[in-house]
């Protein structure tokens, strides 16, 4: 079988901000009652998950790679190694059967690019194409938003001080990157946040 | 003549000299002059014609109300028109050209419009040009275009770049004056979060040329230990050469920061539009000085009182070396004061109050100024620039007492807050009859959504007009918006100033007060727009009793300044003229921007590669290798057809339908909306929201559904397979994918939000290609993994497996009409799996085919298309597709509407299939001639067509439309009008032109 390629297949780039695509990466979108218990028991068993806050990431316990993101009121989304999906999927089918949920594998219908260098940098660079709050004091390590970048859909989350991860559909991947260039010009430097 | 003094100048650095060009000339100046200081240096007095009569006029004011000082700056690529000089910061190699005059500035033959002032009265326009009628376009159009219009429109391409940037505070300082600056340490101590943008490079307003002392020491001592404590403060973010630009809903204001006008020379964006969310904001925008209205009060020279005073402090600039004052109130004698003690002659203070000034007009006496009290301009004289002032008494009509020379005239009839800001959102005004003045009434603020008032004014714009309460007004707004946005204020002691006791203002509208017709009518209000007292005064006359449309007819405060200078002294004129009071006549309406802003700026980031989303299938690198000829899809670019070498695309459609109807074609139909409906009542909505019947679809089938909006008509199509027991896949059109998940989403929040039913939009997750015609299966069967044969897998159902070594679902579907299967791999092995394709089709002659010949052959089956066949008119019944709305079904989206009357009329046009006798193509969207005319003498029509191509499997042109009457009119011949007046003769047949029983679809 051939090998996976993202849509960026593998693009960086450098300017006020380092700018990096992921490369294929495992991506669950998971509904359901969050508050079941039931639920809980699917996130614990399928990746050692627990369910995240409103507007936040979740990682997981012990050595599991997996990560939960907070997407609606009744649902999240799952973030994981590529290759570990189709278990993943099967694994949160099996102990969710009989509830109402739905798990859909989109690992294919995104792309995942870190956007890394001075936190102050990476904040501004991501305030110029979402209408966020950026300010270290509204967001930070564990913070995730579905939002908007200039004009189409899109979320990051930071996962550490100084890096951004922006997640937002294959077909727009092109253009999210090039906004991100554009937007980390180092002659467009903003300053605002310290 | 002006000239640069030989000292002073505050903001200049004599240092450094700057060399620009105006009007091909070029002259200095230096660093820290704006255009303005810098041509009034050269003594190039006349800076522009005015709008309508041509007139010759200069700059009139120092800031951002400027109404007559608009050039064109720049050049090629970086042009751009109306830009005020006052506004426009100096640098090196500046290049500026002034407008609206021809052959150029000094000789414009336009100027003869000012003779003919008499027969260009208020409302012209519109009395004018109504008859003869055809004269509008031919003559009078073209005439007004030519000499009408202030700036050129750029002719090429901006070269500069623009950003957005989005920021969220507790309290937003627009305006960067002392009250301002005390606004933001107030709020700055509280720990709130503070944006302080001032729109000029400047701190400090124009307290410093004002002067006054604040704890003791000089006001600019003052501002600079404000501007530095601010510095120090991590909460703080302060922004020169930033404007607040317009304030709106919830907190939400827009700031327009102008990075590189004045330094074009560095790489970075031009501007950038702040977009600011803000729990409170406090309005320290200032106040404008207002002219006063007497004749010839817009020829060069004259000025208002302040802007004289700010270029000979600011910029070290002598506008002339006699300056005649004329007032109605004290601060004007600071102007006097001023150019006095730097050595200039001030002849006259033409004082309108009877009972004159105060502690400043003593001042002015002692310094051995002449000062008039009850005495006014009757007129002035010169022409490109002034070179006397006739004196009245302001009691009387303009009876001359005597004349002074002079060459600048410096004018003040008081000053007005600047509210646009604070009135943008709702902010209410009272008249202050004591100060002459609109300010913000503080109990009708602007509120938020809590509807608890969200805007504060600050200092002069808040009628504070002396430093003392300017500064008290700026540390309690400061306070009270740090409060109010959930921070508490620190204790501690407002700055003091001492306060200067002036004289009350003595309201003058009219200089003097019984004007003549003749002084009326050289007496402008409105300088950009040309617009006179006896204007206002007909406007009036003619029954405009309401300002705003008194406005509209006069054309008062319509030009690029939006009246700044105009707005007030236009009401009043209106007020005296109707006879009433100025509150009750009230002002017009002040919108964003506060000033004209980039149109660069607003577009920000989005222009050249990411103007807009391009949308891209896995397999966009391969197409556009292949030299694809695209077509916009939604945002999506789908290959039209794949051209070969020195083939037409004509042609090459032709190539690519042939060679699929007889072997073997490929279609990346990826961009098809694939949506996952899942949950116990899945099938129950889905019976809602498509016209047939999905939840008694078997698993592992598929079938072809129609998506009617509320009101019945057809909005989307396609087919829905079932994949498990409470899961439906359902695809949509290439364009319907986001608004058919937002459609269901909107019912299943709305409407049915008990049903257990979730919706995931997949469409990007798969790549999806269609494998068509007699070698499909073949080319299938090589790579191996599933069995595709007729009886595994029959014609409308799907299955899943892993085909050539890659996961896929394999839906047996046709929209060609021939073998066909739709085969969905995941998105990141599309690539691969495309390639494998084309290498095991290679031996029957594989080829891509683009969009038109997937639409030539769905023409050629008779299939309908969603946008050609439809157009949000369209109920499936005017289409014949009654078989896929299900009679047993109680309900479904639509059901209703297409029971309406109009909707059952047997008259409605129905689709059928069109040949022409001649097998020519019909014309898209040609409209089938009928019998007479209708009451507007057009042709009568009995129907349209809706898709029309050349088929080449036919060899012949083939069309769908609607026809009134047409499945009952089989085999009749209707005429259909071409663009050109002649008509073309078609054949009413069956839509369906190839293969009726749909042998080869089923093998």
């Amino acid at each position: 079988m051939s090998e996976p390629v993202s849509a960026l297949n593998g693009a960086s780039f450098e300017g006020l901000v380092t700018l990096q695509d992921r490369g294929p990466t495992g991506m669950i979108t998971l509904r359901g009652d969050l508050a079941a218990p039931v639920m809980a028991k699917a996130l614990d068993k399928a990746l050692g998950l627990t369910v995240p806050d409103t507007r936040r990431v979740q990682p997981a316990k012990g050595v599991s790679k997996g990560q939960a993101a907070w997407m609606s009121p009744d649902e999240l989304l799952l973030i994981l190694p590529y290759g570990q999906v189709s278990s993943v999927c099967a694994n949160l089918s099996a102990t969710l059967e009989g509830t109402h949920h739905l798990v859909a594998d989109v690992s294919d219908a995104r792309a995942l690019i870190t956007v890394s260098g001075q936190d102050a940098h990476v904040r501004e660079v991501l305030a110029k194409l979402a209408p966020v709050d950026l300010h270290p004091a509204q967001f930070g390590p564990g913070d995730f938003r579905r939002t908007r970048l200039a004009q189409v859909a899109g979320a990051f989350w930071m996962p550490e001080a100084g890096q951004i991860n922006v997640i937002c559909f294959r077909s727009v991947a092109q253009y999210v990157f090039d906004l991100l260039g554009a937007a980390a010009d180092p002659a467009a430097s903003v300053d605002y946040f310290g | 003549m002006s000239t640069r003094l030989a000292t002073g100048g505050r903001l200049l650095n004599r240092g450094k000299q700057v060399t620009f060009r105006f009007n091909g000339k070029y002259l200095k100046g230096y660093e820290g002059d704006t255009l303005a200081s810098a041509l009034l240096a050269n003594d190039q007095m006349l800076m522009g014609r005015s709008f309508k009569y041509h007139r010759p006029r200069g700059v009139v004011a120092s800031g951002a109300e400027e109404p007559n000082a608009l050039v064109g700056l720049g050049a090629g690529a970086r042009f751009e028109p109306n830009q005020r000089v006052t506004t426009t910061e100096l640098f090196d190699g500046l290049q500026a050209e002034s407008q609206n005059h021809w052959p150029s500035l000094e000789y414009d033959i336009g100027a003869v419009n000012t003779y003919l002032s008499r027969f260009l009265p208020a409302g012209f326009y519109y009395k004018m040009f109504l008859f003869p009628r055809a004269f509008w376009k031919h003559v009078y159009e073209p005439f007004i275009r030519m000499s009408a219009g202030l700036g050129k429109a750029p002719t090429k391409a901006d070269a500069d770049r623009y950003e957005h940037f989005n920021a969220t505070v507790d309290v937003l300082v627009i305006g960067g004056g002392v009250a301002g600056l005390q606004a933001a340490l107030a709020a700055g101590r509280s720990g709130a979060r503070v944006l302080l943008m001032e729109q000029t490079a400047h701190w400090g307003g124009r307290a410093p040329v004002d002067g006054g002392t604040v704890d003791g020491q000089p006001v600019d001592a003052w501002i600079a230990t404000a501007v530095s404590e601010l510095e120090t403060m991590g909460n703080v973010t302060l922004r020169l050469r930033c404007m607040g630009a317009g304030v709106y809903d919830h907190g939400y204001v827009l700031g327009y920061e102008r990075l590189r006008d004045h330094a074009p020379e560095v790489d970075g964006p031009r501007h950038r539009l702040w977009k600011i969310r803000t729990r409170q904001i406090v309005t320290a925008t200032g106040a404008i000085e207002r002219p006063l209205s007497f004749a010839g009060n817009d020829i060069p020279g004259v000025m208002l009182a302040s802007a004289l005073r700010d270029y000979a402090v600011n910029w070290g600039i002598s506008v002339g070396d006699r300056v005649v004052i004329a007032t109605n109130n004290d601060d004007a004698y600071r102007t006097a004061i001023t150019l006095k003690e730097l050595g200039l002659a001030v002849p006259v203070i033409l004082d309108a109050r009877a009972s004159g000034g105060g502690a400043l007009a003593d001042q002015a006496r002692a310094l051995g100024i002449r000062v008039e009290n009850g005495k006014a301009i009757a007129k002035v004289k010169g022409g490109k620039r002034v070179t006397g002032v006739a004196i009245c008494a302001q009691a009387g009509e303009g009876g001359v007492l005597d004349e002074v020379a002079c060459d600048a005239v410096a004018m003040s009839g008081g000053w007005s807050p600047v509210v646009h800001l604070w009135s943008h959102c709702g902010g209410k005004l009272i008249w202050d009859a004591d100060q002459a003045m609109f300010r913000p009434d503080p109990e009708k603020a602007p509120t938020g959504a809590d509807g608890q008032p969200m805007v504060i004014a600050a200092g002069a714009a808040n009628g504070a007009m002396d430093l003392a309460l300017a500064l008290a007004d700026g540390d309690l707004a400061g306070r009270a918006a740090a409060q109010a946005a959930g921070h508490m204020p620190v204790t501690g002691k407002a700055p003091v100033a001492e306060q200067q006791i002036e004289a009350p203002i003595a309201p003058v509208w009219m200089m003097p007060q019984g004007a003549t017709y003749g002084l009326r009518s050289k007496a402008w209000l409105d300088f950009q727009n040309d617009v006179k007292v006896s204007d206002v005064q007909l406007a009036a006359q003619e029954g405009f009793t309401s300002v705003e449309h008194a406005k509209r007819y006069t054309t008062l405060g319509m030009a690029t300044d939006q009246g700044k200078l105009s707005n007030i002294n236009g009401l009043a004129t209106l007020a005296k003229s109707l006879n009433t009071d100025i509150p009750s006549v009230g002002t017009t309406t002040f919108r964003p921007p506060y000033t004209p802003i980039s149109m660069g700026a607003i577009a920000g980031e989005a222009r050249g590669d990411i103007f807009q989303p391009l949308r891209r299938t896995p397999l966009h690198d391969w197409h556009a290798a292949q030299g694809a000829y695209w077509e916009p899809v939604g945002h999506w670019r789908r290959p039209y057809c794949y051209p070969r070498s020195g083939e037409s695309h004509f042609d090459a459609v032709s190539r690519e339908v042939k060679q699929t109807r007889a072997s073997l074609g490929l279609l990346d139909a990826s961009t098809l909306g694939k949506l996952v409906v899942k949950g116990p009542d899945a099938g129950r909505f889905l019976d809602m929201l498509y016209t047939n019947m999905m939840s008694t679809l078997p698993v592992g089938k598929c079938r072809y559904g129609l998506m009617c909006s509320e009101n019945g008509f057809l909005m989307d199509d396609g087919v829905v397979a079932r994949m498990s027991e409470d899961t439906w896949l359902c695809h949509t059109t290439t364009g319907g994918a986001d608004r058919i998940h937002a459609h269901m989403e909107e019912w299943l929040q709305t409407e049915w939000w008990d049903w257990k039913v979730y919706v995931a939009n997949v469409t990007e997750a798969w790549a999806q290609f269609a494998v068509v015609g007699p070698n499909a299966r073949k080319v299938l069967e090589k790579l191996g993994g599933m069995d595709v044969s007729k009886d595994t897998l029959p014609f409308m159902q799907w299955a899943e497996g892993t085909l050539g070594e890659v996961p896929a679902r394999v839906f047996r579907i046709s929209f060609s009409g021939e073998l066909s299967y739709e085969i969905a791999v995941p998105a990141s092995h599309g690539r691969a799996f495309w390639d494998r394709l084309m290498q095991e089709g290679a031996e029957f002659g594989v080829m891509p085919y683009g969009t038109e010949a997937l639409h030539v052959m769905r023409a050629e089956k008779g299939f309908i298309m969603i946008g050609d066949e439809t157009d949000g008119t369209i109920i499936p019944q005017d289409l014949g597709l009654g078989w896929a709305i299900s009679k047993k079904k109680e309900d479904y989206l639509g059901k209703r509407g297409q029971e309406r009357s109009h909707m059952v009329n047997p008259n409605r046009w129905q689709l059928v299939g069109l040949e022409t006798l001649d097998g020519s193509t019909l014309p898209d969207g040609a409209y089938a001639l009928a019998e007479g005319t209708n009451a507007n003498g057009q042709r009568n029509t009995q129907g349209r067509v809706t898709s029309t191509y050349h088929s080449p499997t036919l060899e012949r042109g083939i069309a769908m439309g609607i026809v009134l009457n047409g499945p009952a009119r089989m085999g009749e011949v209707i005429a259909f009008g071409k663009t050109d007046g002649t008509e073309v003769k078609a054949k009413i047949v069956d839509q369906v032109f190839y293969d009726k029983d749909g042998v080869k679809q089923n093998v």
